[in-house]
């Protein structure tokens, strides 16, 4: 395989509350000979509270790290992170226009040319190593086990900014998911909202949307849930006891990243992987991928 | 859902305003109604957002900026993704957001002090540190942390980290700030 450099832009909680996300992300990317280089001295993006305070302040904070990687010798920049994503992509898009390129850069201080291509870790990857060559290294098969890929809101979306598959009917985490060989269940909430950060002041908003996607991920008879993005994958997991409590449920849905399920495939080790990170316990579920017939005796 | 009846000045300067801040023309909302169809938050909003969009092109800048449904959007960009006259919808939400701070007319306080708590804990340290971060949220609003229940579940798992990650060079991103603060 031919290894291409990319600029990694890890987003802050790939430091603390997705540490396995960042984890199993830079151990598939050494496993399909993606190489990644961080962004020294990254800084925070500003996320929603900055893009929905000021568009320049959002633009320039993305923008220092946009001066630092373009300073690199790399392909582009990528992220795990859609949220990230989503406004190293905007800002970029933005900054073709003269007017406010010269404003940007007159904040930051420094040459900001804005032309590296961005891209998700998850598009990085499919782009490298098609599906059906990944599955050619796996060396455990996802074999009986059922998930639901959610990509979340924003991993491809709005579609002109995003440009990577389905706005409306993503698929790539579906192919990527069979061909690591799990059985992939259609899912009507692919990229409907979880709630985002309104739970921390408007619990019950997150409650409501969040439950609805465990209430179908369970009624469909999934195993797992798949997630790509930090903050669904959080609100899922963390905070599934509190959807629990103020839905009446009682779901005990594990919610991995698909970076740790497509590690395991390819036979990383579960504590690399920091399956142990993740909220709800997922022994059981892993047990199925070894057994396939387990599913049968707990029945 | 209850919708707001107070009479509104018309303000013909405000869907200008929008519009240029947002680099969106308004004229083009028919009232299909598909953003509000698709919007996850509809059901918890005080103003549908097509009904926002109607607001804004009869210049009723109170009702709109006064509106709880602004903030509590979640940018999830559904109706951006599908509005059948490519209006980004989502950034006029971010652009109203801008706009009712600048006029004081905040409805949702603790959503404008959470980010704020935020946006603070970057300046501060170049990255965002979650703890320092609702210590702050908690000062501003004087509200009970209703996460408490998750602090034990993220300690014991190594999520919540007790320090900040500060970068190197945190002077660069505090003089972002400041000359952002300058311009504006
Ligand atoms: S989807 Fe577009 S055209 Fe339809 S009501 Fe919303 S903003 Fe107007
Ligand atoms: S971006 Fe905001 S207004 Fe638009 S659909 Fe999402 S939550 Fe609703």
């Amino acid at each position: 395989m031919s290894v291409t450099q990319y600029a990694y832009y890890p987003g802050c909680s790939g430091m603390g509350s997705s540490i396995e996300y960042d984890i199993s992300t830079r151990a598939l990317c050494k496993s399909l000979g993606v190489e990644l280089l961080d962004i020294p001295d990254w800084n925070c993006c500003g996320s929603t509270p900055a893009h929905a305070s000021d568009h320049l302040l959002s633009a320039s904070l993305v923008a220092r790290n946009l001066a630092i990687a373009e300073s690199m010798d790399v392909a582009g920049i990528i992220t795990p992170c859609p949220s990230c994503l989503k406004n190293l992509k905007t800002t970029s898009l933005r900054m073709q226009r003269k007017a406010f390129h010269d404003k940007v850069e007159s904040i930051v201080e420094r040459p900001v040319r804005a032309d590296l291509p961005i891209k998700s870790v998850l598009q990085t990857v499919l782009e490298h190593c098609e599906p059906e060559a990944i599955a050619s290294h796996v060396s455990r098969p996802l074999k009986g086990l059922k998930v639901v890929p959610y990509y979340g809101c924003i991993m491809n979306r709005p579609p002109d900014v995003m440009t990577f598959d389905d706005p409306e009917n993503p698929t790539s985490l579906d192919r990527l998911m069979t061909a690591l060989g799990a059985e992939v269940l259609p899912f009507p909430h692919k990229v409907d909202c979880c709630g985002a950060s309104l739970g921390l002041v408007r619990r019950d908003l997150v409650t409501t949307l969040s439950g609805r996607i465990l209430d179908t991920a369970a009624a469909l008879g999934a195993h797992a849930i798949v997630a790509a993005c930090p903050m669904c994958q959080m609100n899922l997991d963390m905070r599934q006891s509190q959807i629990n409590r103020a839905n009446h449920t009682r779901h005990h849905m594990p919610v991995f990243y698909y970076t740790q399920l497509a590690g395991l495939a390819l036979g990383q080790s579960e504590s690399c992987l920091c399956m142990d990170k993740l909220c709800v316990n997922p022994a059981d579920t892993l047990r199925l991928v070894d057994c396939p017939a387990a599913e049968e005796r707990t029945r | 859902m209850p919708t707001k009846t107070v009479p509104d000045r018309n303000d013909g300067n405000f869907l200008q305003e929008v519009q240029q801040a947002s680099e969106q023309n308004l004229t083009r909302c028919y009232q299909c109604g598909n953003c509000t169809a698709g919007c996850p938050l509809s059901f918890a909003y005080d103003i549908p957002v097509n009904k926002l969009m109607r607001m804004l092109q009869a210049g009723e800048k109170h009702a709109v900026l006064s509106s709880r449904a602004i903030w509590l959007c979640a940018s999830c960009e559904t109706c951006t993704t599908r509005c059948p006259n490519e209006i980004d919808v989502a950034r006029i939400m971010d652009v109203l957001r801008h706009m009712a701070r600048r006029e004081g007319l905040v409805a949702e306080a603790p959503v404008r002090h959470l980010w704020d708590a935020f946006l603070t804990s970057v300046e501060k340290h170049g990255r965002v540190f979650e703890v320092g971060m609702m210590a702050n949220f908690v000062k501003r609003t004087g509200r009970f942390w209703t996460d408490a229940d998750l602090a034990p579940v993220a300690l014991g798992k190594g999520k919540l980290g007790l320090r900040p990650h500060c970068i190197e060079h945190q002077d660069e991103v505090q003089r972002i700030f400041a000359r952002f603060r300058e311009q504006a």
